[in-house]
């Protein structure tokens, strides 16, 4: 194990041991035992696996050899590190964000802008290295999921650039409420098929998905958007927003001279948080934090707080926390934020959350929304609302922090910005009442709440 | 452990092929419209010429079915379906019939109730064992410890991308039957059957499967005739389905008589 600082932050700070399913307590990372860092999979812990149709086994398997023998290979590590550079924009920056962070109990809050990457959001690292991987395969077209939207319009950029054909399922009802993405993929040169099966929800396009991919297997690789799904997905994605954490890590520390006290983070699939926390998984001293969506409530019915509430079960290819009824039927989630409302999550978070590695907590709409709001008038950032929720919970986690002893402007919060707002902006708009009502966009917001 | 009983779906084929016939299976949703008409179907498909009967548990993420099933299972989940029902049916069909009565599941459902726990309720109900499109060998070893506790068949999935090491490790956690799919894609009837399909028959034989049914696709008496001349059974899924749609228990007896017309081998 290397670059563990000296640090004499209690252990204690990464969050208390908690009991795990298999009824083990375990808080050995912290014991200086096993780095936690490049987890391979296809298991984490008792979470990942391929729960899966063996039609699909033999693309999982191409798929994991070729990911396996393009990061062992220079020539493409570079065609990444360019793409990332040259076409995202990266390094993305990291800001501190003195005026907010006045709001969270005065310690000092540093915002990794990942909203300011090509197509506002982290979403293009993960797709261009799959794009890439989809070339070296061979394959001539992609098919990709997508909620709101975000992921449907990066896959569309990246077969742009490289070339290839993309066919984009969405659920029919978010086609109607984002007719914009669906114009702006289809300005990119992708096909968008409404998805009206099962609940037309994100988990039906990612089930349709599945369906066009057993069919087209032989043209076809599935772009999943998210650190989710079969071996080797979940590691895969991890790996592409990995470079989320380097940098913020270095950042840190030329910014700062330390490591921060906390690192925050929104969780529905987990692409971001696992890209950001996987930079501090070895460094005992950083507290780390991912904020699910709580929606109305985790008192309510009606939320997408994963690991918080659910329990273990297999969805779309893993073994990981679910929410599911006492048949094991998948429930629907809500949440105001269409990249959180997923009812599962990555595996490897089910499993950082199991060995008290990584805290989840519910953050709700409203908490979201105020949050949105805040950073607006504070920092000139439209974020957007999935960012919210882990700018909501770094002013908890920043209050809690204060609280403690010791020099509050000494302690430090690290947020993933993990997107722009501008996709957000009629939600909010209605949310605030900033519309008048007869507008075409008070209409686009109305049916945004419906969500 | 112990195994209590030998396959009750081997025999079943085994009658057939001793008959000169490659077995007819049939598969009907749990449910669909109703538990009691899902039994009366289920009855039906047997006294038309099934020799095994799969009965499909309704499950929110069907990502192998095409529409038509999705669209019964959905009417039977908006109909309140519970998946402990299922054994209802299989007791319902198995009471008044001589088929094999198999669960076809995706996992998580089984995986909710507890593997054990649901074994032990399908064996008690006079099921056969489980058929598991979403679930590999490779993640099945609570299901294959269960399984030899209870008796129950595990057939599990064979496919034309299948490698010679997954089709021998398949066909050796198999028991009953190998369910060979015929083509790449979801349940739907089609025109003609995939040229796929032979090979995957060929494929499992060489990884030494003794039993062999194959499905996806299938609709026709003639589709059933061409996939018996080589195969030790026909599936058939979407046309029953739309046949129970389209005109109750009636239909699926007199869809079935059809189709085993194509079943024997000279």
């Amino acid at each position: 194990m290397t670059g563990i600082p000296e640090n004499s932050t209690p252990a204690a700070a990464a969050g208390t041991p908690e009991q795990t399913v298999d009824g083990q307590v375990t808080d050995s990372f912290l014991a200086g035992g096993e780095s936690l860092r490049h987890a391979a999979g296809p298991y984490f812990g008792a979470y990942g696996g391929r729960w899966m149709p063996e039609s699909l086994i033999a693309a999982l398997d191409e798929l994991t050899e070729t990911f396996e023998k393009a990061k062992a290979d220079p020539e493409f590590t570079a065609q990444i590190a360019e793409l990332n550079k040259n076409y995202s924009g990266r390094p993305s920056l990291l800001t501190e964000a003195a005026r907010f962070a006045e709001h969270a109990g005065g310690v000092r809050i540093f915002l990794k802008r990942e909203d300011l990457n090509h197509t506002g959001s982290h979403k293009i690292n993960n797709v261009l290295g799959q794009a890439l991987l989809a070339k070296r395969m061979g394959k001539t077209r992609i098919i990709a999921e997508t909620g709101a939207g975000q992921h449907g319009v990066a896959s569309a950029t990246a077969a742009a650039l490289l070339g290839l054909e993309c066919v984009v399922y969405m659920g029919a009802e978010d086609c109607r409420r984002q007719a914009l993405n669906v114009a702006r993929m289809e300005l990119l040169g992708a096909t968008v098929i409404p998805v009206t099966n099962g609940s037309q929800t994100l988990k039906d396009a990612i089930n349709e998905a599945l369906r066009d991919w057993v069919a087209n297997v032989s043209t076809t690789h599935y772009l999943l958007g998210t650190a989710a799904g079969a071996h080797p997905f979940p590691a895969m994605v991890r790996y592409f927003h990995e470079v989320i954490g380097e940098e913020a890590r270095a950042q840190m520390l030329e910014q700062t001279g330390k490591l921060p006290d906390a690192v925050c983070a929104c969780v529905g699939g987990g692409s971001n948080a696992i890209g950001i926390f996987h930079g501090f998984l070895d460094d005992p001293s950083v507290a780390i934090y991912g904020f699910e969506a709580g929606g109305d409530g985790v008192d309510t019915p009606r939320h997408a707080a994963t690991i918080t509430l659910g329990r273990p079960g297999v969805l779309h290819g893993a073994r990981t926390y679910l929410m599911q009824d006492e048949d094991g039927q998948t429930i629907e989630s809500h949440s105001i934020s269409a990249g959180l409302d997923y009812p599962g999550v990555g595996p490897e978070h089910a499993y950082l959350a199991d060995i008290g590695r990584v805290s989840y907590e519910p953050v709700t709409d409203s908490e979201a929304m105020e949050a949105f709001k805040l950073l607006c008038r504070t920092e000139g950032i439209i974020p957007a609302i999935e960012s919210s929720h882990a700018l909501a919970g770094a002013i908890k986690v920043g209050q809690r922090l204060a609280a403690e002893d010791g020099d509050a402007s000494e302690k430090i919060v690290l947020v993933n910005l993990s997107g722009r707002g501008d996709k957000d902006v009629a939600t909010a708009a209605e949310w605030f009442n900033l519309l008048d009502e007869k507008s075409a966009e008070a209409e686009i917001g109305k049916e945004g709440e419906q969500l | 452990m112990s195994v209590s009983t030998a396959s009750k779906s081997a025999a079943a084929i085994d009658r057939a092929r001793a008959d000169g016939r490659a077995a007819l299976v049939g598969y009907l949703p749990a449910g669909f419209p109703s538990v009691q008409e899902t039994i009366a179907a289920g009855i039906e498909l047997a006294r038309g010429g099934a020799d095994l009967i799969e009965i499909g548990i309704p499950y929110s993420d069907p990502v192998m079915d095409g529409s038509v099933i999705q669209a019964a299972t959905s009417q039977a989940l908006e109909g309140g379906f519970r998946v402990q029902e299922v054994f209802d049916v299989v007791a319902g069909i198995t009471a008044e019939t001589d088929a094999a009565v198999l669960v076809m599941t995706y996992w998580n459902p089984v995986m909710r109730m507890g593997v054990d726990e649901f074994a032990r309720r399908l064996a008690e109900a006079g099921g056969a064992g489980l058929i598991t499109p979403d679930l590999i060998p490779d993640e099945a070893g609570e299901w294959i410890e269960a399984s030899d506790t209870y008796g129950l068949d595990r057939v599990f999935l064979v496919a034309p991308s299948s490698t010679a090491d997954r089709m021998k490790a398949t066909v050796e956690a198999s028991r009953g039957f190998v369910y060979a799919v015929s083509i790449m894609g979801v349940t739907g009837t089609r025109n003609q059957v995939s040229d796929a399909a032979e090979g995957v028959v060929r494929a499992a034989r060489a990884a030494g499967a003794e039993r062999v049914c194959v499905g996806l696709g299938v609709s026709t008496a003639g589709h059933v005739r061409e996939i018996g001349s080589y195969a030790d059974g026909v599936i058939v899924g979407t046309a029953l389905v739309a046949a129970l749609r389209d005109g109750g228990p009636a239909a699926v007896g007199e869809l079935t008589r059809e189709l085993s017309t194509g079943t024997r081998k000279n």
